[in-house]
């Protein structure tokens, strides 16, 4: 048995019986989370492990800068357009390249169109089911349902006793054809589970009406991307040309596309006001008093920025969407964030299957080395290919480990949303009040799983209406004469220095991204990406900090250790993707289809 | 009648990339009537919803893994579908793939006819490789399984000498395999390095203590 006082706060004691959870699924990537329970069912150990291998720089050295757009949207099938962004701001900023405002609001408008579209995604189909129980739905009374509908949201028009009753027959007629398909084994008779048969009906019936409305706000990219999935980008601007009085499929971006795009904003604000935003109200009512999974989000919390108004300023002021660090829990004080600063943003690998020349310290990803290590701890239970207990005081995932400033940090929606709110960001701090005050709760209340998930709602709202903001504002761009979308004066990589580094950030759904690169006598000499999942789901660092998965399974009650639903619940909340974090690798290199380990 | 004709995989992960490759390959050198669409799905998953709803039917072009030896195409239609995929999970758009197709049932859109071109991989664990030649010498067999079954829906494609547009130019097979990084530039043997790694010393299991509960979460199975 260990006792131990991390430095982070938390204390953590692994004498308890030891639950895995292997994989962790409806996430993209693969993820094995191991804690120890004590006899009250009580988690007070926690340990993270990324089960896969990673290196981009594997397949980007010596490759075109322009091209690597292309291939980073191809690590994963999630956030296909936010690496790609993150990649041509990263060559964009080595090359010092300056791109049009068209191409400033129109790249806006696909990153928030993905941001809205990903929140929707991961709280209906992802994290839904962790709250809403389906076979449940199947015993409300449809009338009852439509009274619950029309309460919380007056303005709905789809809230009739008959449409409900619609939806319980097709879900019925679903499950006994025997295709439960998503809703496959959840532990639908888990005590955990609190909503009413009415709000489980509800909370189906939008289940399947946003996977309905999700595909109109993919075509946003569509439009200026070319084509979707996969759509296109350009280093020095888009590569969608802009011809307003143009007829037909020619390309180029015309009124009757803008008024496409124009149609489905406002139809994304009015599913999010009257669907997304009263749903997560009502479902947060009924579980408001399990207030579990704050882990660090009360204390060290993370955001590079996105959404520059203007072109070319990725300074604090300029972007919309909120930068900043806070560390020890003092809101008071939001920390500047420079990726440039050797000393803030380290990689640290004494936990992590990877070999450093001194291991007690940390890289900035501009020195990054990314070297595979796979030793496992003496006190590993299990074999080589089939671990049964991590050794957590040894190495024990694939997951580097970031800190700022020696900071384990959590990043991601609810991080944005907490700086945002410190910072006195007028729009995020009405929008967090609205909810505190609905559901009676103090502000302590938002350092939660339910206070992450809340702040993904939130943040869809508020993605939504800025879609309206850089969508009105480039056609007043376009209507007084500017057409430009690209800036090609740099192209030939003739006019490029021989030697240059630059680093490309965004906040992608699940958090802050960083590309670095360098680029030597024109192809990539380098290439490390720092993604979100890799500041959630850090493993301890040399200090023994613990990352922002482990802390927030910290201290959760599991009513059923078999079914540990609340430890999903609190994983998913922090809408995992681990597809680019880490790589795949068979344990014993011959099983293709040998991915856990157990 | 809408027909979609859909690859998917990950192009990155060597042998991953054969539906996708299928797809380069049909676009470049095929032309189809209207109503035909040919569509890289890459490792799309939720997305691809729409485009199975709007789909009379479906032709999906996939690496699987079955048991059998490198490069062996299989065929594999309607109701069999969705239980193939989810019969032996070799990657995330697998299981993807397979809740898409639930989904679009919910939704109460299917493609009245599916057919599924899954071959054999030979090597998945090479980042950044390309197809091997076993299993890239099954495209062509897998497009004229494809042309065949479009003929039944009275369907013909015609080749066609000049290159056609590729979705994803940059990432061309030529380009792909030739400017790839070599071994010495960007070390690509990672996994060879893990496994060979010293010091991989594992104590055997502890008798004493209470027993480990392992709880297998991965509700997403077969159905």
């Amino acid at each position: 048995m260990t006792v131990t006082n991390t430095p982070n706060g938390f204390n953590l004691n692994d004498a308890g019986r030891r639950v895995v959870v292997d994989p962790v699924t409806r996430i993209e990537g693969h993820m094995r989370c191991e804690v120890n329970i004590d006899d009250d069912n009580i988690i007070r150990n926690a340990i993270s492990s990324g089960t896969m291998w990673r290196g981009l720089e594997v397949i980007l050295k010596g490759r075109d800068p322009r091209d690597a757009w292309a291939f980073v949207q191809r690590i994963c099938g999630v956030c296909t357009g936010t690496h790609a962004l993150t990649s041509v701001r990263a060559v964009e900023d080595a090359l010092k390249i300056t791109i049009p405002e068209n191409a400033n609001s129109i790249r806006n408008l696909m990153q928030l169109s993905l941001q809205v579209q990903d929140h929707l995604v991961h709280f209906y189909h992802l994290h839904a089911l962790d709250w809403v129980n389906p076979v449940n739905a199947l015993k409300a009374d449809p009338v009852a349902t439509s009274a619950l509908q029309q309460s919380i949201s007056p303005h709905n028009p789809k809230s009739s006793p008959g449409y409900f009753r619609d939806t319980q027959n097709r879900l019925l007629k679903f499950v006994e054809s025997g295709q439960l398909g998503p809703f496959k084994n959840g532990y639908w008779t888990n005590p955990a589970y609190l909503l009413p048969p009415e709000a489980d009906l509800m909370a189906v019936t939008h289940y399947l009406e946003a996977l309905d409305f999700q595909k109109d706000i993919m075509k946003i990219r569509t439009v200026f991307g070319g084509k979707d999935p996969h759509p296109n980008w350009l280093v020095g601007g888009v590569p969608c040309a802009i011809n307003i009085d143009g007829v037909g499929a020619n390309g180029a971006i015309n009124m009757e596309r803008l008024n496409l795009v124009s149609s489905i904003i406002d139809r994304t604000i009015a599913f999010i006001d009257q669907v997304y935003i009263p749903d997560l109200l009502a479902i947060a009512g009924f579980y408001k008093g399990w207030m579990y999974g704050g882990g660090i989000s009360g204390q060290s919390l993370l955001s590079y920025g996105d959404i520059p108004d203007k072109a070319n300023d990725y300074s604090a002021s300029n972007l919309l969407m909120p930068r900043g660090a806070i560390i020890n829990g003092d809101l008071t004080k939001v920390h500047e964030v420079d990726l440039t600063d050797p000393e803030q943003i380290k990689e640290f690998i004494p936990h992590s299957w990877y070999k450093y020349p001194d291991e007690s310290l940390g890289l900035h990803p501009w020195d990054g080395v990314t070297e595979p290590n796979y030793k496992l701890g003496p006190n590993t239970k299990g074999d080589r290919t089939h671990i049964k207990e991590l050794d957590e005081a040894a190495k024990y995932s694939w997951i580097k480990a970031p800190r700022w400033r020696g900071h384990a940090m959590e990043v991601g929606p609810l991080a944005r949303y907490v700086i945002g709110y410190a910072q006195g960001n007028k729009e995020i701090t009405e929008q967090i009040n609205f909810v505190l005050k609905t559901l009676d709760v103090p502000v302590t209340a938002l350092f939660s799983t339910l206070g992450r998930t809340a702040a993904r709602g939130l943040e869809a709202q508020w993605a939504a209406g800025k879609m309206r903001y850089f969508m009105d504002k480039m056609i007043a761009n376009i209507k007084s004469g500017d057409l430009a979308t690209a800036n090609v004066a740099k192209w030939d990589p003739e006019t490029w220095p021989s030697s240059v580094k630059g680093v490309g950030f965004t906040e992608a759904p699940r958090g802050a991204l960083g590309h670095w690169l360098k680029i030597e006598n024109t192809k990539i000499a380098n290439y490390q990406c720092v993604v979100p999942t890799t500041w959630n789901g850090s493993p301890r660092d040399e200090q023994g900090n613990i990352g922002a998965f482990e802390a927030a399974l910290m201290n959760t009650k599991v009513e059923r250790p078999e079914e540990p639903v609340e430890i999903l619940r609190t994983l998913h909340s922090f809408d995992p993707c681990l597809a680019c974090s880490t790589h795949i690798i068979s344990p014993d290199g011959t099983e293709l289809t040998q991915v856990k380990v157990r | 009648m809408n027909i979609l004709l859909l690859g998917i995989g990950n192009v990155l992960w060597a042998d991953e990339g054969f539906g996708v490759r299928v797809i380069e390959r049909l676009q470049k050198s095929y032309r189809f009537p209207d109503g035909v669409n040919v569509m890289d799905g890459g490792t799309q998953g939720v997305y691809l919803v729409e485009h199975v709803q709007a789909a009379d039917a479906l032709v999906v072009f996939d690496a699987i893994d079955y048991g059998l030896s490198p490069g062996t195409l299989k065929r594999i239609e309607n109701r069999d579908v969705p239980n193939f995929l989810g019969a032996k999970k070799m990657s995330l758009h697998q299981t993807g793939f397979q809740e898409v197709l639930a989904m679009a049932q919910m939704l109460g859109s299917y493609p009245r006819h599916l057919l599924l071109i899954g071959v054999q991989p030979e090597e998945l664990d090479d980042y950044g490789g390309s197809l091997r030649p076993t299993v890239k010498a099954q495209i062509q067999p897998a497009i004229d399984m494809a042309l065949a079954y479009l003929q039944a829906f009275g369907i013909s494609a015609e080749t066609t000498d000049t290159d056609g547009d590729l979705a994803d130019p940059v990432l061309n097979i030529q380009r792909y395999e030739l400017e790839r990084p070599s071994a010495e530039q960007a070390c690509r043997i990672g996994d060879e390095r893990v496994l060979q790694a010293e010091g991989l010393a594992v104590r055997p299991p502890q008798p004493a203590g209470q027993p480990t509960l392992q709880v297998d979460v991965d509700y997403r199975g077969k159905y």
